[in-house]
């Protein structure tokens, strides 16, 4: 139990919709969401494949305990071929879409083909059709959430949607569902939109089915109350979400500012947690008007915000003027530090505009910063950007960046191939903060070693999600290591990489992590599902799911010399804080990394590794 | 005469109310006599030594056993967070 058991299979090139049953050998194996999908993707696709032609499939997936009575059980995951890095892609969202996929009975919908005509998917339990959405094709996610709910007369469906921006081909896309929370990462909604998918639309009536009731129910009791009782989940993150990291991160002098030039920026403060409670000036209201949940979450980390309303940004734009998802700290690093702009409400114009035309905040706004930074090196002009005036720390060109891009009008559309492909295109590759062509998000590797090797290594390309060493380096959880030093990181990205991998696949928010350890997940998921799950079962189920995406990568075409950061980090030493003087040393972690994993000095799983994992 | 050191106190979320007003962004600009130690310079502000989770000083990590033996030099900046987390 735990998994419905049943999969949606659509062919959108010839509109067939099947079922078929869950394959639970693999669910053995792989349990679930992250793991369990990947497993049929790199089962069923050419890793060579197109990720924009119709033989690639995206499958929308669940974990067995998405759905249930344990803590931020609402998880789903994206799984493609990304279409902004060319690897495997999996983005991962909260919100409310994940569990009404398990209310209506299914474990994960895979879809193939393209379709000819914009279409929807309407999944209402067990009825399941493919309708016109012509009507729909060329609006926003916030529309397409309002036009399906009052279509189907039913404001309990949840909607998983693209906006325009994948329409126009941004190769960092997402999948928004909830109106924002977002698959954000990869391009999944890129690809999603080149099948001329807009969105799927699900109501579910029914409930989760666990191994155990009495078991499960006394597991998910002891671990709420871990997390309640623990001074991160239970009021840190609720407070003040994960925006506080921005004055942290800063003091720490790891914070890339300016497309990586600095590692610590002046404005911090000004675009904090404590920046969005503060009230402001002009009209006496806060930023933050309150925090949110996702399904089934105890920890409501979520942001609301609300614009000043005579902020340039929404003069006479009443559409803005209302509470909506606000920033999380990536977000407010990539759109803010890292472009150099202080103005906390442009901010949230830019996060807002993001979540409604389905932008990944953290590629677009360090794609913008790479593009400043082509712009103040004189290598673009207004003449390229359409008379906008480029400069670090303009929140005005911020603003009208977001907008073209979502729309993919003028410089929007060069914005939006991404800052690996922007700055090549400019003959400046090296200005592109990415590894595997995804820009890295908001921890310097120059001030936060481990979090090189995890952006280096990370499968789908730059990202702080695979094994968020921060965790240890910089708050101590679960035990402090130095940020500085190289020592012993391998073997701690590798632990984090592992655990993330499980706490993925079981459909559960990683950041329950900063108060379980796979102690306190395995009685969750041994009382919900059938497999008898321990902590090193869960373990080695992760070190499995990360060699299987590792070697679909192999066959993609990728090497060792991909598991690298851009040169900026590697030759150019921190100019301030504690890491002055110290450039980011992936290059001597990744020998002992790719031992520790049981990789060829090339960085391939070796046939020992492979058989060991049953892969 | 009494010699002092001029030092920065940062405290941030839930204890950004242990700043006196005179206190901007967070942030306070102030003397200490040489020789005041991080924990002394903490507890003249009444916080809570268990509320002091993430100690930086000049941005390095203080672990709690090193704040009553660590002195404050001239243009020290000791920043102080409660239990906190992101990602």
């Amino acid at each position: 139990m735990g998994w419905t058991r049943k999969i949606l299979r659509v062919d959108l090139s010839s509109g067939k919709i099947t079922t078929e049953p869950l394959n639970m050998d693999w669910a053995m194996q792989y349990l679930g969401q992250r793991g369990l999908a990947t497993k049929y993707f790199t089962e069923e696709v050419d890793a060579n494949v197109d990720p924009l032609g119709p033989e690639n499939k995206i499958i929308y997936a669940t974990g067995p305990l998405t759905g249930t009575m344990a803590s931020t059980g609402g998880r789903y995951s994206v799984i493609t071929k990304g279409a902004l890095t060319n690897a495997i892609a999996c983005s991962n969202s909260g919100g409310y879409f994940g569990a009404e996929m398990k209310f209506a009975g299914w474990d994960m919908v895979i879809v193939e083909g393209r379709s000819e005509k914009p279409v929807y998917l309407s999944i209402i339990d067990d009825k399941v059709e493919l309708l016109d959405a012509s009507e729909i094709w060329g609006t926003s996610v916030w529309n397409t959430d309002a036009w399906i709910k009052t279509k189907h007369q039913d404001p309990q469906t949840r909607v998983a949607t693209i906006g325009v921006a994948a329409e126009n081909g941004v190769l960092y896309a997402a999948v928004v569902n909830d109106l924002h929370r977002a698959a954000g990462r990869s391009g999944v909604g890129t690809v999603m939109g080149s099948k001329n998918l807009k969105a799927i639309a699900i109501r579910g009536t029914g409930g989760v089915k666990v191994k155990d009731g009495r078991a499960f129910m006394k597991a998910t009791t002891a671990a709420k109350k871990v997390l309640v009782d623990n001074a991160v989940t239970g009021e840190g993150l609720p407070m003040y979400g994960t925006q506080v990291l921005m004055n942290v991160i800063n003091e720490a002098g790891a914070l890339p500012t300016r497309n990586s030039r600095d590692v610590q920026f002046e404005g911090a403060h000004d675009i904090s947690a404590e920046a969005m409670a503060a009230p402001r000036g002009s009209d006496g209201e806060t930023n933050l008007q309150t925090n949110q949940a996702c399904f089934g979450s105890t920890i409501a980390c979520g942001r609301i915000s609300k614009i000043d309303t005579k902020h340039f940004s929404v003069q006479n734009k009443p559409e803005y003027w209302h509470a909506s998802g606000g920033l999380e700290y990536e977000a407010a690093w990539a759109l803010g530090s890292n472009t150099g702009v202080d103005d906390l409400e442009a901010l949230t114009y830019a996060n807002f505009i993001c979540n409604e035309q389905g932008l990944d905040p953290i590629s677009f706004g360090a794609t913008v910063s790479a593009a400043m930074e082509l712009y103040e090196d004189g290598v673009i002009s207004t003449e390229n950007t359409g008379g906008i005036e480029l400069k670090f720390g303009s929140a005005e060109a911020l603003t009208k960046c977001v907008e073209l891009t979502g729309l993919g009008e003028g410089f929007g559309k060069e914005l939006g191939m991404g800052s690996a492909r922007l700055t090549a295109k400019y003959g400046r590759p090296e200005l592109s903060m990415t590894c595997k062509s995804q820009e890295f998000p908001a921890y310097d590797p120059r001030g936060i070693q481990g979090m090189g090797l995890t952006y280096a290594t990370s499968n789908r390309g730059g990202c702080h999600l695979r094994s968020y060493t921060v965790s240890s380096e910089i708050l101590g959880i679960p035990e402090k290591t130095d940020p500085l030093s190289t020592d012993g990181k391998p073997a701690l990205v590798k632990a984090f990489q592992d655990a993330t991998a499980a706490v993925d696949s079981a459909g559960l928010c990683v950041f329950t992590t900063f108060a379980w350890t796979l102690d306190d997940i395995a009685p969750q998921v041994d009382a919900g599902c059938e497999g008898d799950w321990t902590p090193e079962k869960l373990l080695e189920t992760g070190e499995r799911i990360w060699n299987m995406e590792r070697m679909f990568n192999h066959r993609a075409g990728f090497t060792a010399e991909d598991d690298k950061l851009p040169e900026r980090l590697m030759k150019d030493a921190a100019k301030t804080g504690p890491a002055k003087g110290l450039t980011a040393g992936v290059e001597k972690m990744l020998p002992e990394y790719y031992e520790l994993r049981g990789w060829t000095p090339d960085g391939v799983p070796t046939n020992e590794t492979l058989s060991r994992l049953a892969l | 005469m009494i010699e002092m050191v001029g030092v920065t106190l940062k405290l941030y979320a839930s204890l950004g109310g242990y700043l006196p007003s005179e206190a901007s962004r967070n942030c306070l600009e102030t003397s200490v006599r040489a020789g005041t130690t991080v924990e002394e310079f903490i507890d003249a502000f009444g916080v809570p030594r268990e509320a002091c989770h993430l100690v930086l000083l000049n941005g390095v990590f203080q672990p709690p056993s090193v704040r009553s033996k660590t002195v404050l030099k001239e243009g020290d900046a000791v920043a102080v967070w409660p239990p906190v987390a992101g990602g």
